[in-house]
């Protein structure tokens, strides 16, 4: 069988500048969307995923969802400390940190916004059990003194939270002494403090949570069993991952169901460009198409031929769109997270799945757009065809 | 100038297939960007239904913070306060967590004397007062989820643990189509007896406090006063308006709010790329008609008008057929996202601007064409062959 030379669909591209760029023009905005909220699905998931450790776990009260709401008191706390499955780290300290989240109010230095930032009081054994987390500027807080470090993200957006000045929350003044980074993970948007410090300026009893290194990740489940059964408690026991996986849920699935479904919408309209297009391309060459079927080209090479040239037309637009979207990785988004209702930043990340999906996308696009002109095409008789020169 | 309509009308008749395409992505882009302007004015929604003279007194450090209770009596001491309410966020979950509503415990009687938009049966109000685990609860949640007067309904405490059960004693109506009626509200006093068992330490504390003052003027006066009353205490106050305190929320989610008008500019780009598309197709297949035109004497300035009026008319029937749509579902959508968005309607000046962007596409899209087919000259013009 006679198959017409890819060439053919390509150059035929060519031949109307205008035409195709302004169709693929308006599907490199639709890939642009499209790429752009999967890659500020996949920037959130990562800070998320990168915040929690595969080993760790994190004991809040049962049904709080996060730390904010979550209360567990001291005797709770020594409870859960001393479970026989909690690794022990150097000098035979127990890796287990007993913690307090509280919000405050700061102001963003470029807009202005009063916003809510997480202040994490830790003990010793936090940093250990955070391994991602490190001092990049100044020094660690001293424990039992109004100290505090803070995330990266934080530094860059808060006057307030530079090196060497001074917070006042808590009826107390706190001097800024370090900055750590985090990887990228939700704790560059919090700052911490010493734990025993925070509680006693807040004037609270009972921690917000316990995060603990387990020895062995299959003793996990016991663990959870006993704890969430013990009746001097009343916890939920999860991995530490899982747990901040669950507090970007809403608004990931925002980004993604308002996302795609704009998507979708929009391409639409892209879809409908690409048909235009194509029919037009068709109208144009009714004559030659009947000299190539006359010299023998069967309909099934016209209809691929048509169709290669919308996917061209629509991979145009793809890799377009896919440039565009991919200088947005130079973006940072800082939002409140609905889940802690505190500030998070994250940037929007490019991954091979999403080059992919998005590629995919493109052709989809086109082969929608491409296919009824090209059966127009495929179906002219000889005849006709010739005739209508 | 008939002349010119037929002309124009005809034309845009020809390529019947085309110029229907063409009007379905204008109506798929007008639909599509007045929906998510709409969905930008829902965010605003609670800011604008704030009134002026009520003002939220909250604790300095942040919102998760408490105030003692002996603080009502001290602000309502304050000089241009007329009433105080307290009201604590509930948090709770209806079976499952995406079933969202908002649940304030507050002090019924003042709170409903200060929103006098709620519109509560007379009855109705009287036996929510009289029952304290009553819930008064709005017409779009009890719509949304079948509650009616009589029924229980069960919460699962996310910051106040264990299951409540609230009684559903009153219905209320918004005063105006903009109120918001997916909210519930139950007696504080219920919430604050049974901390009393279970957690005494947790008693006593008010999340805000509501506050009516005389003169809406004297908002910032009143503010200051307030807060000077409990400066160097151990629960400093941030007092500010209703609608400043509303806006504070909106605001944290700002940067996804920008997305989204973003996005809804985007959409009349794509569609201006194929509109755009269609106009230099067709200019570029007529060049020889121009040329005829022409050569009988019409204007260069007439013709060139033939392709705007016709990029014109196609814009301006896919945005009306858009605008058409708009309505429907825009209610759809509404119903469908339930509780999330109290308020979701189609503003005038939506559809204004959604008439503007569709204008703005037909005569963008038309300029090219317009130069070319102005500038063709009659020979070179009759000797192209499309």
């Amino acid at each position: 069988m006679m198959t017409l030379p890819l060439r053919y669909s390509v150059r035929n591209l060519a031949a109307r500048k205008i035409t195709t760029l302004l169709t693929a023009g308006g599907m490199a905005l639709v890939v642009f969307v499209f790429a752009a909220v999967l890659m500020l699905e996949a920037g959130l998931r990562h800070a998320m995923v990168a915040t929690g450790q595969d080993d760790n776990i994190s004991v809040t009260r049962r049904s709080a969802g996060t730390e904010i709401q979550s209360i567990v008191d001291r005797q709770q706390a020594a409870v859960i400390v001393s479970q026989p499955e909690i690794a022990l780290g150097s000098g035979g300290m127990r890796l287990a940190s007993r913690e307090v989240v509280v919000l405050i109010a700061l102001t963003k230095r470029d807009t202005g916004v009063a916003t809510n930032l997480g202040i994490r009081g830790i003990e010793p054994a936090g940093l250990v059990l955070r391994p991602q987390v490190k001092v990049v500027e100044g020094r660690m807080f001293r424990p039992g003194a109004a100290e505090v470090i803070v995330g990266r993200s934080i530094a860059q957006r808060f006057d307030e939270a530079r090196l060497g000045s001074t917070l006042r929350f808590g009826g107390r003044t706190w001097s800024v002494v370090g900055i750590f980074d985090a990887g990228g993970s939700a704790f560059d948007s919090e700052i911490w403090a010493d734990c025993d410090q925070l509680l006693q300026s807040f004037r609270r009893y009972a921690y917000s949570s316990v995060v603990a290194r387990v020895t062995d990740l299959s003793r996990y489940d016991t663990l959870k069993a006993r704890l969430e059964n013990d009746p001097r408690l009343t916890v939920d026991v999860k991995r530490e991952r899982q747990f901040y996986e669950e507090q970007s849920q809403t608004l990931s699935n925002f980004i993604r169901y308002l996302g795609l479904t704009l998507s979708v919408i929009f391409s639409l309209g892209a879809i409908i460009g690409a048909m235009i297009t194509m029919y037009a391309s068709v109208a144009n060459r009714t004559a030659e198409i009947g000299t190539l079927r006359a010299l023998g080209f069967r309909r099934s090479s016209i209809l691929t031929a048509f169709l290669l040239e919308a996917v061209a037309l629509a991979l145009v637009g793809g890799v377009t769109g896919l440039m565009l979207a991919s200088v947005m990785q130079l973006v940072q988004v800082s939002t409140m997270n609905w889940d802690s209702f505190s500030e998070l930043a994250f940037r929007f990340t490019l991954t091979p799945q999403i080059v992919l999906a998005t590629l995919a996308f493109a052709v989809v696009m086109g082969v929608l757009g491409g296919l009824l002109p090209a059966l127009r095409a495929a179906r002219l008789s000889i005849v006709d065809a010739l005739r209508s020169a | 100038m008939m002349y010119w309509l037929k002309f124009v009308l005809r034309n845009t008749l020809r390529h019947r297939l085309r110029t229907a395409l063409t009007i379905v992505g204008l109506v798929v882009a007008v639909l599509s960007f007045g929906l998510l302007q709409s969905v930008v004015d829902a965010w605003y929604a609670g800011a604008n239904n704030a009134s002026p003279n009520r003002l939220v007194t909250r604790n300095a450090v942040s919102l998760t913070f408490s105030l003692p209770l002996s603080y009502r009596e001290k602000i309502r001491a304050v000089p241009g306060v007329r009433r105080v309410a307290v009201a604590n966020w509930f948090g709770g979950i209806y079976i499952d967590r995406k079933n969202f509503f908002p649940q304030f415990a507050v002090d019924p009687a003042p709170y409903f004397s200060m929103y006098r938009e709620y519109r509560i049966p007379e009855e109705q109000l009287r036996n929510f007062l009289r029952d304290r685990k009553g819930a008064l609860i709005g017409r779009k949640l009890a719509e949304t989820y079948g509650f009616r007067v009589g029924d229980t309904v069960p919460l699962q405490g996310t910051i106040f643990p264990g299951v409540w059960q609230f009684n559903v004693r009153a219905i209320y109506d918004g005063a105006q189509p903009t109120t918001d009626t997916s909210q519930f509200f139950f007696h504080w006093d219920y919430l604050n007896e049974t901390l009393r068992v279970q957690a005494p330490r947790r008693t006593n504390q008010a999340g805000i406090y509501v506050v009516e003052i005389e003169n809406p003027d004297e908002a910032a006066a009143v503010s200051q006063a307030i807060d000077a009353t409990f400066r160097n205490s151990l629960a400093e106050t941030l007092t500010e308006t209703e609608r400043s305190f509303q806006i504070g929320f909106v605001k944290q989610t700002e940067a996804i709010v920008i997305a989204i008008r973003v996005v809804s500019f985007v959409v009349i780009f794509i569609i201006l790329a194929v509109m755009a598309n269609t106009m230099a197709m067709t200019a570029r297949e007529r060049i020889g008609e121009y040329a005829t035109l022409k050569a009988l004497g019409f204007a260069p300035s007439w013709v060139a008008h033939l392709i705007l009026g016709e990029s014109l008319a196609i814009a301006l029937i896919g945005c009306a057929a858009g605008i058409a749509l708009t309505y429907p579902v825009a209610d759809w959508f509404a119903a469908r996202m339930g509780t999330l968005f109290p308020v979701f309607e189609v503003k005038s000046l939506t559809v204004l601007m959604q008439i503007l962007a569709a204008l703005g596409v037909g005569v963008v899209a038309a300029l090219f064409p317009m130069r070319r087919a102005r500038s063709v000259g009659i020979v070179e013009g009759l000797r192209s062959i499309g």
